[in-house]
């Protein structure tokens, strides 16, 4: 009974730590040739339970980044919690390049200090951890085969923000790009039920701390995120016609930031953020227009009877690429804001919309039609080499993460909108079902 | 126009009924008093007060049959497009001709455009789309003589679907133009 007891008790644990996870992540297809890691699970040095367990949270991580394939626990070799332990050949044996060993140890009540090591293993098999090197001309002991020796003391509610913090040193160790694993995504949810269908969302990269930032009885679409990280700019029907907005995330202020007659859509904060892209169709129909935000002023970009929207900034913030009607159907343009001068982007398949470029500006991002099929796209300016993404359907709504390695989408899964995750490379694939109602329009914020 | 020339007989006719309703009750109060003289003054405003009456059932009549025509319009209100088009197709035309008829006839009552699109092709392309569909429709409405002042148009695109499947029925049903009083 008593075990009855502890079971139950532990299965109630088990949903509600799960529970955190409004989006959860699932991986649908990986990639064989993810390089091989290990991350241990750091020792306990506390009374009762940890807060949270750190390597779980950084090894989801590191899989999901389509980089990297932490091997199971069941494959490891020996359970160690420090660099000077460690048995370099059993490691090199089961394929593992690098080991993240660690521990933690509560200091004070609600305290604990965070201690890590990232272990270089082929370094290590060579030198056996004991490589010399000379220094003033002296022979000194040298460590080149640990990557990285830290340690800091956190909070009981500061495990899963430190663990995104440790995978970020590990991916930017291993890679030598940026970790976006310490971002947020904003996006919009329709529910059929309740007073308040359409919410603007805002969550953890990965679907943990989900938080409702505005609930409305009409549409909300388009969220984007101010390069700050603090305002996103979207478009609301609350007063039964399309008006810009911006919210504050951290204190939820809202500002009007257009509201003409007809279309207010499509907006996108310049780099600097000190402009806003948007389609307005005061004039006629749907133009390109720059509102500079402080003096409200309008620039118009476009001046064409078909449909141009969907404006995007280049990284440097010297060009915009649209979508356009002017050639038939809609394809993807590149306007340079000083010139003026437009070209045409993308020739491939019936149509492209929703293009961005990734955040080195070498790669266009966008939504291909191929035989009435929609998918993601790519490709690469310099090249030309265009290549098909996903094979979900109904993909749109790309957004690139700030390190150019993942692009987040919404796609139709079991006849609901959900938000999807594919690698810029294209070979990793991963979907994260929400618990309910339709999850789309999803944007990935900047570096936070 | 037919239902301003009402209206504005209406604003004449109402002050004088109440004016004629005060006059009435101030002679009968004189009357009770003793003037067997004033029968005929009295046969008078009884002639004027019926008259009025009569102007405000026909009012009352106008107005019911306003809310009839609404009514059947609003039964016969939406026009559905082929994919990614904006044209108008011309199975709609009878019942587009009736709306720009009703509403040429009575400019004092205005009409909300909703466009909408289905859920292929990004949603702020779907804005765009909608915004067009619905303006196919303001442009057919004011060419057969509706006031523009009379118009107003909202595109929903994508957002507001009549039909929440993925069927290809579904999203025809989803590419529509609604009008709204």
């Amino acid at each position: 009974m008593k075990k009855l007891n502890t079971f139950i008790a532990f299965l109630i644990l088990l949903f509600t730590s799960k529970a955190f996870a409004a989006l959860e992540i699932v991986i649908t297809e990986g990639v064989d040739s993810a390089r091989p890691i290990a991350v241990l699970p750091f020792k306990w040095n506390g009374t009762g339970m940890m807060p949270e367990s750190l390597s779980e949270v950084i090894s989801n991580d590191l899989r999901r980044s389509g980089k990297f394939n932490p091997i199971p626990e069941s494959n490891f070799p020996q359970k160690i919690s420090h660099v000077n332990q460690i048995d370099y050949s059993a490691w090199a044996n089961k394929g593992v390049e690098a080991v993240l060993v660690g521990e933690v140890s509560e200091v004070s009540i609600g305290r604990y200090l965070v201690k890590y090591q990232l272990v270089d293993v082929i370094r290590g098999q060579i030198t056996g951890g004991k490589s010399q090197m000379m220094s003033n001309g002296q022979l000194v002991q040298a460590s080149d085969h640990i990557y990285v020796d830290k340690a800091a003391e956190i909070t009981a509610n500061q495990f899963r923000r430190y663990a995104h913090t440790i995978s970020n040193v590990v991916y930017e160790k291993l890679t030598g790009t940026r970790g976006a694993f310490l971002t947020k995504i904003a996006y919009v949810i329709v529910r059929d039920t309740g007073n308040y269908p359409y919410q603007l969302v805002i969550s953890d990269y990965d679907g943990f701390n989900e938080h409702v930032l505005l609930s409305s009885k009409e549409p909300l679409m388009s969220p984007t995120w101010h390069p700050n990280g603090n305002l996103l700019a979207y478009v609301t029907f609350e007063n039964h016609q399309a008006q810009i907005f911006s919210i504050d995330i951290y204190t939820g202020q809202r500002k009007m930031l257009t509201s003409h007659n007809g279309i207010n859509s499509a907006p996108r904060w310049s780099p600097d953020g000190k402009q806003l892209a948007m389609v307005l169709s005061k004039d006629g129909n749907p133009e390109i227009y720059i509102m500079d935000v402080a003096t409200k002023n309008l620039r118009r970009v476009t001046r064409h009877r078909a449909i141009d929207t969907e404006p995007s900034w280049s990284p440097d913030g010297n060009s915009l690429i649209f979508s356009s009607e002017r050639g038939g159907k809609a394809q993807l343009y590149r306007v340079d804001l000083v010139s003026g001068k437009k070209r045409r982007l993308t020739f491939d398949g019936e149509m492209n919309l929703g293009g961005s470029l990734t955040p080195d500006g070498r790669q266009l991002i966008m939504v291909n039609r191929t035989r009435g099929q929609y998918h993601l796209a790519k490709q690469e300016l310099s090249s030309n080499v265009f290549q098909v993404l996903t094979k979900t359907r109904l993909d749109e709504s790309p957004s690139v993460a700030p390190n150019g390695g993942m692009i987040i989408y919404s796609t139709l899964h079991n006849n609901r909108q959900v938000l999807s995750l594919v690698s810029v490379d294209g070979r990793f694939k991963a979907r994260l079902p929400a618990k309910d109602g339709e999850v789309k329009a999803p944007a990935w914020s900047p570096f936070l | 126009m037919r239902l301003n020339k009402t209206v504005k007989a209406l604003a004449v006719a109402l002050p004088m009924f109440a004016l004629a309703a005060c006059s009435s009750t101030s002679e009968e109060s004189e009357q009770s008093q003793t003037d067997t003289n004033s029968q005929q003054s009295a046969m008078e405003e009884t002639v004027q007060v019926t008259a009025a009456e009569r102007e405000a059932m026909i009012a009352e009549q106008k107005r019911q049959q306003l809310a009839e025509q609404l009514e059947a319009l609003r039964s016969e209100h939406i026009v559905y497009f082929d994919f990614d088009t904006s044209t108008l197709n011309s199975q709609f035309a009878s019942i587009l001709d009736a709306h720009a008829k009703f509403l040429s006839e009575n400019s004092n009552v205005n009409v909300l455009i909703e466009g909408h699109a289905d859920e292929r092709g990004t949603p702020e392309y779907n804005i765009a789309l909608g915004e067009r569909r619905a303006k196919a429709v303001e442009t057919y409405l004011q060419n057969m003589g509706v006031s523009s002042s009379q118009i107003s148009v909202v595109s929903y695109g994508e957002e507001k679907p009549m039909v929440k499947d993925r069927s290809e029925s579904a999203f025809a049903k989803n590419r529509r133009a609604v009008l709204v009083y």
